[in-house]
């Protein structure tokens, strides 16, 4: 299997090549938030306040990790289910949102919201949240601290694998690769 | 009468939790690797390859599994000689949720249902009790994730439309939850009792071990069609598609009222922890 490696923020080249289905590593900064940091965030763009980071170009990584070990640079952190987050995505693309790393089906809105300002859905491995620490460089609260797990974190990661759901063209790998296995179980 | 103090309960807990959460059982891993040799998708094989190599770096680091390390949920069985020291086998069983959680650095994932303030310990733990004979006092744990729960489905059913309805209610949970429960899933099914009973049945049945025949042939032939239909939907692992999306359908069956028919759906992820220890 062939890897594109790709760095954040990302560039529309880099995302005009991405496709469905693509194994991709990424490394560079991304910023984590789940549900709750969604809410607070999308607040902040209705209120015209300023985000506690940079958005234009950038990643968001759905994930909760665990605690850290003293001397480690997190716990165990792989992706949360993606849908909860829908109702909050789009605008966050309007304002310069490139990528998010979950897992799970995304709505409509989101999807159609994902051509119209030229971002990607990348699905990472649910329950691999030690294989994937292990890509994890650095890890450091942003914002919103009292949330624990919750809280967003700006992370550098190298290398991290995930692999391209929906591309700007529309392509959906888990429309694509159901129909294509429907019914291949001997 | 056999005593048994209420730390030794608590030292027990603790030490379930926190090996659950970085091993991954034998029968966990053996289906895995069967699962490979099944898959044709080269990205299902790709993921399956992570997930085992996960475990491999999980004992070795003692890191958890999985970042959700779940609700701590526990099924119980106290024997009738027993007694308990120093207190109640469910503040053993919390005392022991909320040091194991702590101890094992793992994520506290319960919250206020309505504020979702963060409880911050990982308590309470849901506990079902059995009541049996003898001087035992077992205790079966399992770290129960957000996601596949989410996905879980109950309904009454009508008693006509029997077993075809049954299997077809299963395989569509299967399809609507796609790849949001982590497949491969373990689905533990329930069928009878009434309303909370079949879906704690369902839920114990996760705890059968994966690779046993259940004893019930009928029951067995069911688990049998609804696994080779579900596989057949094309999900696959994490849903990027492929023919595993199942690792095992496990079910228990209890009589139910004449008027009804319920039947309760509990996934489980591949990252399935669970462990028991008897007193
Ligand atoms: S569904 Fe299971 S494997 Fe997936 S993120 Fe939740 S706990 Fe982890």
């Amino acid at each position: 299997m062939e890897f594109k490696k790709i760095t954040t923020p990302l560039s529309e080249d880099t995302i005009a090549a991405l496709r469905t289905g693509d194994e991709v590593l990424i490394s560079g900064t991304i910023y984590t938030a789940r549900d709750e940091a969604h809410r607070r965030l999308t607040l902040l763009i209705a209120e015209n306040m300023p985000l506690p980071f940079n958005i234009e170009g950038q990643i968001i990584y759905y994930v909760g990790p665990s605690p850290a070990k003293p001397g480690e640079v997190i716990g165990s952190a792989g992706p949360t289910t993606s849908y909860r987050m829908d109702k909050y995505a789009p605008v966050l693309m309007e304002h310069g949102l490139k990528g998010m790393i979950g897992k799970g089906k995304r709505s409509e809105e989101v999807k159609s919201a994902m051509k119209k300002y030229k971002a990607v859905y990348f699905g990472a491995i649910g329950g691999a949240g030690a294989l994937i620490a292990k890509s994890i460089k650095s890890s450091k609260v942003i914002a919103y601290e009292e949330l624990l797990s919750e809280a967003v974190r700006e992370l550098t990661v190298e290398d991290f694998p995930a692999i391209v759901v929906n591309d700007i063209f529309g392509g959906d790998l888990y429309n694509e690769g159901k129909l294509k296995f429907a019914g291949k179980f001997k | 009468m056999k005593i048994i103090k209420l730390d030794q309960i608590s030292n027990a807990v603790i030490d379930l939790i926190t090996h659950a959460a970085s091993n991954l059982s034998e029968d966990v891993i053996k289906s895995l690797n069967n699962s490979l040799d099944i898959e044709i998708s080269e990205s299902g094989k790709s993921v399956l390859n992570k997930i085992i190599k996960n475990a491999e770096i999980a004992k070795s680091e003692d890191r958890p599994l999985c970042q959700d390390t779940g609700l701590a949920v526990f099924f119980v069985e106290i024997g009738s000689d027993i007694a308990i020291e120093g207190g109640t086998i469910t503040e053993g069983i919390n005392e022991g949720t909320r040091k194991g959680y702590e101890k094992g650095y793992l994520r506290k994932s319960t919250c206020d249902p309505l504020t979702r303030k963060n409880i911050g310990d990982n308590t309470p733990a849901i506990i079902h009790y059995e009541f049996t004979g003898g001087d035992k006092l077992k205790i079966s744990y399992a770290a129960k994730g957000g996601g596949s729960e989410n996905m879980s489905r109950i309904k009454m059913m009508k008693p006509s439309d029997g077993i075809q309805g049954i299997i077809d209610f299963a395989v569509e949970t299967m399809e609507i939850a796609g790849p949001n429960p982590c497949p491969p899933n373990i689905i533990g099914i329930g069928i009878g009792g009434n309303f909370e009973r079949s879906a704690i049945i369902a839920k114990k049945a996760l705890f059968r071990n994966i690779g046993t025949i259940n004893p019930d042939k009928e029951l067995a032939q069911i688990e049998q069609t609804i696994y080779n239909k579900i596989n057949k939907i094309g999900t696959g692992p994490m849903g990027f598609g492929g023919v595993c999306t199942a690792l095992a359908v496990h079910i228990i069956k209890e009589p139910c009222h004449i008027a009804s028919m319920p039947i309760a759906i509990n996934i489980e992820c591949h990252s399935h922890r669970h462990g028991s220890v008897v007193l």
